[in-house]
């Protein structure tokens, strides 16, 4: 049972890092819960269908289908990831602002809230996936049933907690600064997230690796333990890196900043649509 | 449906022409019993290796190796392949997460 649950956790603990991070970066965002909600919805039926049709999934193109349908769904969620620091980058200013004076969160309806109920489907979707089959292939094997299910929802009820606490711990960051951290955060997951999808296309023999191994920190900090776990999930911490996904890091790093910056910047000199709700 | 439209997706993405960088020649590892056959597998050191995996199980198992930054679902009764390298000389462990317990393989690259 145990075991069953700790495999649950692990896969269950990146969705439920990610929906923390989008519940706290829309945070004030009226309707926010059915959005987040619907995308959840949405991945735990993309996660079944994908369970499914896994043996066609991975026949498809060559034999490359699983490894290009996980690069695309993660390059996906960073660009919805990107679409929404840059859109904060002009509004978020006002928004934190507005929220200061009242003392509480506004009701600012003109966030874009699809494209984070995208990635929070895309996030269940992919890590879901492998949780269904994993299940499957338990009940198959004849496990026992009831420890099963018990396992399993171990496994889910502490990788949703742990999702809660990181959400519980965003909020009680100062309002001022709220927004800027939360921006950080979600930069710092789309880097990671492309340097994921630069491994699966490294997988896939359509991306080379420029170098196999550009360091190796897995002495100091090993990406298996639980805080190296937690570092690659969040910031996209390798402790081995293949040379491309340094690349990739970085590329979107330096892209998605940039375009912060310049829509940042235009937006800060007109007073935001935001700003002017409530 | 949708995996569907994000496979679409991904290979519109990818059919812009990237070089073909798979080559080299194919090796075959089974699971059988949840178990990796052979448990260990030479592959030569310094080139493009085609790795085959056979599932002979009727379960599905996910091919995962944190040293050679691999991870691949292999379906019940079903067969994928996993490109790798050029590898540096050196031992790689392999491990099927779904039966960590007994799904354990090396890699030796020389």
């Amino acid at each position: 049972m145990l075991g069953s649950a700790l495999i649950v956790f692990r896969e269950v603990l990146e969705a439920a890092l990610i929906v923390a991070i989008v519940m706290g970066a829309t945070r004030g965002v009226a309707g926010r819960g059915r959005w987040v909600s619907a995308g959840i919805s949405g991945g735990v039926i993309g996660a079944v269908l994908v369970a499914v049709f896994a043996g066609s999934i991975a026949d498809a193109v060559d034999g490359r289908g699983q490894e290009l349908l996980n690069a695309s769904v993660l390059l996906a969620a960073v660009v919805m990831l990107a679409w929404h620091n840059v859109w904060m980058s002009a509004h978020g200013r006002a928004l934190a602002h507005q929220m200061k004076q009242v003392g509480h969160d506004v009701r600012a309806g003109s966030k874009p809230l699809s494209a984070l109920a995208l990635v929070t489907l895309l996030a269940v979707l992919r890590e879901g996936s492998e949780t269904v089959l994993f299940l499957y292939g338990l009940t198959a094997s004849g496990t026992d049933g009831p420890m099963l299910a018990a396992g399993g929802a171990l496994g889910l009820a502490a990788g949703v907690g742990l999702g809660w606490l990181l959400y519980r711990g965003l909020l009680n960051m100062p309002i001022a600064h709220f927004f800027t951290f939360t921006g950080w955060l979600v930069l710092l997951l789309a880097a990671g997230l492309a340097a994921n999808a630069a491994g699966f296309l490294n997988q896939a023999g359509l991306l080379p690796a420029l170098s196999p191994e550009v360091w190796d920190s897995s002495r100091i900090l090993s990406q298996q333990s639980w805080l190296g776990t937690l570092l690659h999930i969040l910031v996209g911490y390798d402790d081995r890196p293949m040379g491309i996904q340094l690349a990739f890091y970085l590329v979107t790093l330096a892209m998605i900043y940039g375009l912060m910056r310049l829509f940042g910047s235009t937006g800060a000199r007109r007073p935001s649509p935001a700003g002017q709700t409530a | 449906m949708r995996s569907n439209n994000i496979r679409a997706a991904g290979v519109w993405l990818l059919a812009a022409g990237l070089p073909g960088v798979a080559a080299g020649a194919d090796y075959s590892l089974a699971i059988e019993g949840h178990r990796f056959q052979p448990a260990t597998l030479a592959v030569p050191a310094g080139e493009r290796v085609k790795l085959v995996i056979d599932n002979r199980d009727a379960t599905p198992e996910e091919f995962e190796s944190h040293d050679l930054r691999r991870e691949k679902v292999v379906p019940g009764g079903g067969r994928v392949s996993v490109w790798m390298g050029p590898l540096p000389k050196g031992e790689y462990g392999f491990y099927g997460e779904f039966h960590q317990s007994t799904a354990q393989g090396k890699l030796i690259a020389k």
